[in-house]
């Protein structure tokens, strides 16, 4: 039987490059085939039809047609297009870090419908939440489970001793938690409070709605992030690219002055501390 | 796909034929037809073609002010008295320029950041020419900046972090692209349009 010379397929972008003159190639997210690149042509053109639906982010229902290199987008119909995601800076940060680690995580046509449905409420969520930073710590901890990595946050990963209610330390290649006695096995294992494991725990059983109501303060949530930001790479093997920006405009925006107080002298300082970075 | 380096074909013929393909917009075909329409030309013709592509990158740089293409220390917009120095465009790219030189519409200075901020691919603020376009700001006489990056995600960050570092400087700060349809690259948008989403430029902040 010869496959169908077209399919259909529900989709998020994640990346696209340029291709020749005015072409793309895209990697999208399907609920049907995973990750699937295909080309779209024509799309820088203005008077494009299917530019809104290759835009980072896009969540939209696609007909792709088989090609005898890559496939070829022929239509489709935006579902959301996450305009917060493309205007909002700090949002559209957040955004290329979830799309990026999507994208690391998976190899082209594996399909995986839960990580589908992980990345669409991740993106519906950060359109609209004050708290991206626990949004991105919940998407984290959903991609490492439905990737295989589920951290080990209740008992020590060497000794299996249940985990006391002290400073313990979370060891990336042990994949989770080690106990104060275990902690000196693993040299990259990194201290992680109570608190943290705390978060975590609830962010794992998916008691999304407790994990809201924690007032998380700014020492903890950077603690973590830090955790799972070393875990990520760890398996990753390399850094996330758009890890490094998302901490620049954050950065950004905690010393942004209220723009009807211009001072044109502190503006060489602000300049030169966003080049130095 | 068609291999157009294939072993039947002399080695001067199938070198130029590599290098032709590589060019935008020429697929193996066009390529192979004007390998062969070079190699039947006059000499003079070929001769002109070739001094003119290697003359290209020995005489072109960048201007020290906008960073445009230039064959001078500065671009023929950077040293025209006519031209408005209160007023800096940002755009993406050289090519950028064109299309807004058509419109006649603007009349001030340029500045060209060579890339636009994208975050998946490591291209950060530090990699693109925000630190040049910012030194064009310490003196006051610029008194408007028009950003006219891409109106896609990475143009649209680009936009929106470049305001935020700028709001210090107390110039207005407007936005060229919001008229324009998303997803699309200034490079192919029509006069019209451009001319329109010039005058309609808006505020940002
Ligand atoms: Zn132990
Ligand atoms: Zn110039």
């Amino acid at each position: 039987m010869t496959p169908p010379r077209s399919y259909r397929a529900e989709a998020i972008v994640l990346r696209r490059t340029e291709l020749g003159e005015a072409d793309r190639v895209v990697t999208f997210f399907t609920a049907e085939y995973g990750k699937l690149k295909a080309v779209a042509k024509g799309v820088r053109k203005p008077k494009s039809k299917l530019a809104g639906l290759v835009e980072l982010f896009t969540h939209s229902t696609l007909q792709i047609a088989r090609g005898r290199g890559l496939d070829v987008l022929s239509q489709g119909e935006v579902i959301h297009p996450f305009l917060p995601l493309k205007t909002d800076l700090a949002r559209s940060s957040c955004a290329f870090y979830v799309a990026e680690l999507v994208s690391r995580f998976t190899v082209e046509h594996q399909e995986n419908v839960d990580l589908f449905d992980i990345l669409l409420g991740t993106m519906v969520e950060l359109c609209e939440t004050r708290k991206s930073d626990l949004l991105l710590r919940r998407f984290e901890m959903q991609l490492l489970q439905c990737m295989g990595y589920r951290p080990n946050l209740y008992h020590c990963t060497a000794c299996n001793a249940q985990l006391k209610p002290t400073t313990n330390a979370f060891s990336p290649s042990g994949g989770g938690v080690l106990c104060p006695a275990c902690a000196g096995a693993d040299p990259a294992a990194r201290g992680i409070s109570v608190n943290s494991i705390k978060v975590l725990r609830l962010l794992q059983d998916g008691d999304w709605a407790t994990a809201l109501r924690v007032n998380i303060e700014e020492h903890l949530a950077g603690e973590l992030e830090h955790v799972l930001r070393v875990y990520v790479e760890y398996l990753l093997e390399r850094r996330v690219q758009s890890a490094t920006w998302m901490d620049k405009v954050r950065s950004e925006v905690r010393k942004a002055v209220p723009p009807d107080l211009p001072q044109p002298s502190q503006g060489k300082g602000r300049a030169d501390t966003a080049a130095a970075h | 796909m068609s291999n157009v380096s294939s072993t039947s074909t002399a080695e001067p013929v199938a070198r130029l034929i590599a290098a032709l393909h590589r060019l935008p917009g020429v697929g193996p075909k066009s390529a192979q037809r004007l390998a062969y329409y070079l190699l039947q030309a006059d000499q003079q013709q070929v001769t002109e073609l070739a001094e003119a592509i290697t003359l290209l990158k020995q005489q072109i740089t960048l201007c020290s002010t906008c960073l445009n293409i230039s064959d001078a220390e500065t671009c023929v917009i950077c040293r025209d008295p006519k031209r408005d120095v209160a007023q800096i465009c940002v755009v993406e790219k050289p090519m950028d320029i064109l299309p807004l030189e058509r419109t006649k519409a603007f009349k001030g200075l340029y500045h060209v950041l060579h890339g636009t901020i994208a975050p998946s691919e490591g291209i950060g603020p530090d990699q693109i020419k925000i630190k040049e376009l910012l030194a064009r700001l310490q003196d006051s006489t610029v008194r408007e900046v028009i950003l006219a990056t891409n109106p896609n995600v990475e143009g649209e960050a680009t936009a929106l972090y470049l305001q935020r570092i700028m709001s210090p400087f107390g110039i207005r700060i407007t936005r060229l692209a919001r008229g324009l349809p998303f997803g699309a690259d200034l490079e192919y948008t029509d006069e019209v349009t451009l001319t329109g989403a010039l005058e309609g430029r808006q505020q940002l902040g």
